[in-house]
């Protein structure tokens, strides 16, 4: 297969992917356009790294841009923010074990300074918990994340639910999000239990690194997803949708 | 803000792996300049460094994890999970046959 020539351009409506003279179009058949250069230029460079095949399971951050210009799902930003706050009554920091007692010292020593620091950042109360049902979240902790999320667009909030269903966590992906911790420890944090369990098991290498890699993939292309579709200096907005 | 290290660390490495994924003619990929221009611009390989420059920063590391985790997950995918079946050739030769030669076919 001869190699292509990948490269993006300009446009009013935003910035175009052009593979072998032909503009990229979504599944939906949309033209691909992206709000951002330098996002433009990332998935660019994902369609230049493929070699023979196009592995799209690779491909991360088309992916997240075909997400936010098709909008398969069909949901509206509400939706959206109420989907990723829903997460929070599930969220893997505030599950806790009472056995083994080493995995409960883990999960204390690793996951109580990501929960302080979120209610501090936030000024809210969340607790964790030991009991199946969860903690239990005020109302206002949640009325406090749907208007925190209301101030992302629409681009950034698909990012944004997305790198929480990766990592099975609000408090986590906001760490992240917020430049807190970077996206290797938000995964090792994602994956305590698992990553106790290599460490008194064994790690194996075809499952256990493979899944580690994939998470760490799509959390990165997530969190850079929604900071390139925030910065207001370099975004068109027009194709934001507030 | 995150414990990211010496930036300057962070930008030989994401630009290691954008060698990686463009191949001979990476210094002029989009995205090989682009990362130099924006560090050059902020100059952020500098030691102290104020929120828009930790902000680059962070991204810069952010971006290095993605190139890294892809290029590692396609590595194991290739090596675990991409052999695919053996060829009725390769299965003979498992138990140490080698495959009829029919020159005039099945028939």
């Amino acid at each position: 297969m001869p190699r292509r020539q990948d490269f993006y351009s300009d446009s009013p409506g935003g910035f175009e992917i052009n593979l072998d003279h032909r503009k990229l179009k979504t599944p939906q058949a949309k033209l691909f356009t992206v709000p951002s250069e330098a996002l433009a230029i990332a998935v660019a460079t994902e369609w230049d790294s493929q070699k023979d095949t196009i592995k799209f399971y690779t491909m991360h951050l088309t992916t997240l841009c075909n997400t936010a210009l098709d909008n398969p799902t069909q949901r509206n930003k509400t939706q959206l923010i109420r989907a990723a706050v829903k997460f929070l009554e599930t969220d893997t920091v505030c599950y806790r074990v009472e056995e083994p007692a080493a995995l409960a010292e883990l999960q204390k020593n690793e996951w109580d300074p990501v929960v302080s620091w979120a209610e501090k950042r936030y000024n809210v109360t969340i607790g964790s918990s030991t009991s199946i049902l969860g903690p239990n979240i005020p109302a206002s902790t949640k009325e406090t994340f749907v208007s925190h999320l209301a101030s992302y667009n629409m681009w950034a909030l698909q990012g944004i639910e997305f790198v929480i269903t990766q990592l099975k966590s609000l408090i986590l992906s906001m760490s992240l999000i917020d430049r807190h911790i970077t996206v290797e420890k938000a995964v090792l944090l994602s994956r305590l239990e698992e990553e106790y369990q290599i460490r008194r098991w064994g790690n194996v290498e075809w499952a256990h690194d493979y899944d580690l890699c994939e998470l760490r993939a799509r959390t990165a292309a997530g969190t850079l997803f929604v900071h390139l579709c925030s910065e207001s200096s370099t975004v068109k907005h027009k194709l934001l949708q507030d | 803000m995150a414990a990211l290290g010496a930036p300057a660390r962070t930008l030989r490495a994401l630009l290691r792996e954008l060698r990686h994924a463009a191949g001979r003619s990476y210094r002029d990929s989009p995205a090989y300049r682009h990362v130099l221009a924006a560090f050059r611009a902020h100059r952020v390989t500098s030691e102290k460094l104020c929120r828009a420059q930790q902000e680059l920063h962070f991204q810069a590391a952010t971006y290095l994890c993605l190139l890294r985790s892809v290029r590692e997950h396609e590595a194991l995918h290739r090596e675990y999970h991409g052999r695919g079946e053996r060829s009725p050739k390769e299965v003979a030769g498992l138990v140490g046959f080698r495959l009829p030669q029919q020159p005039g076919g099945k028939g």
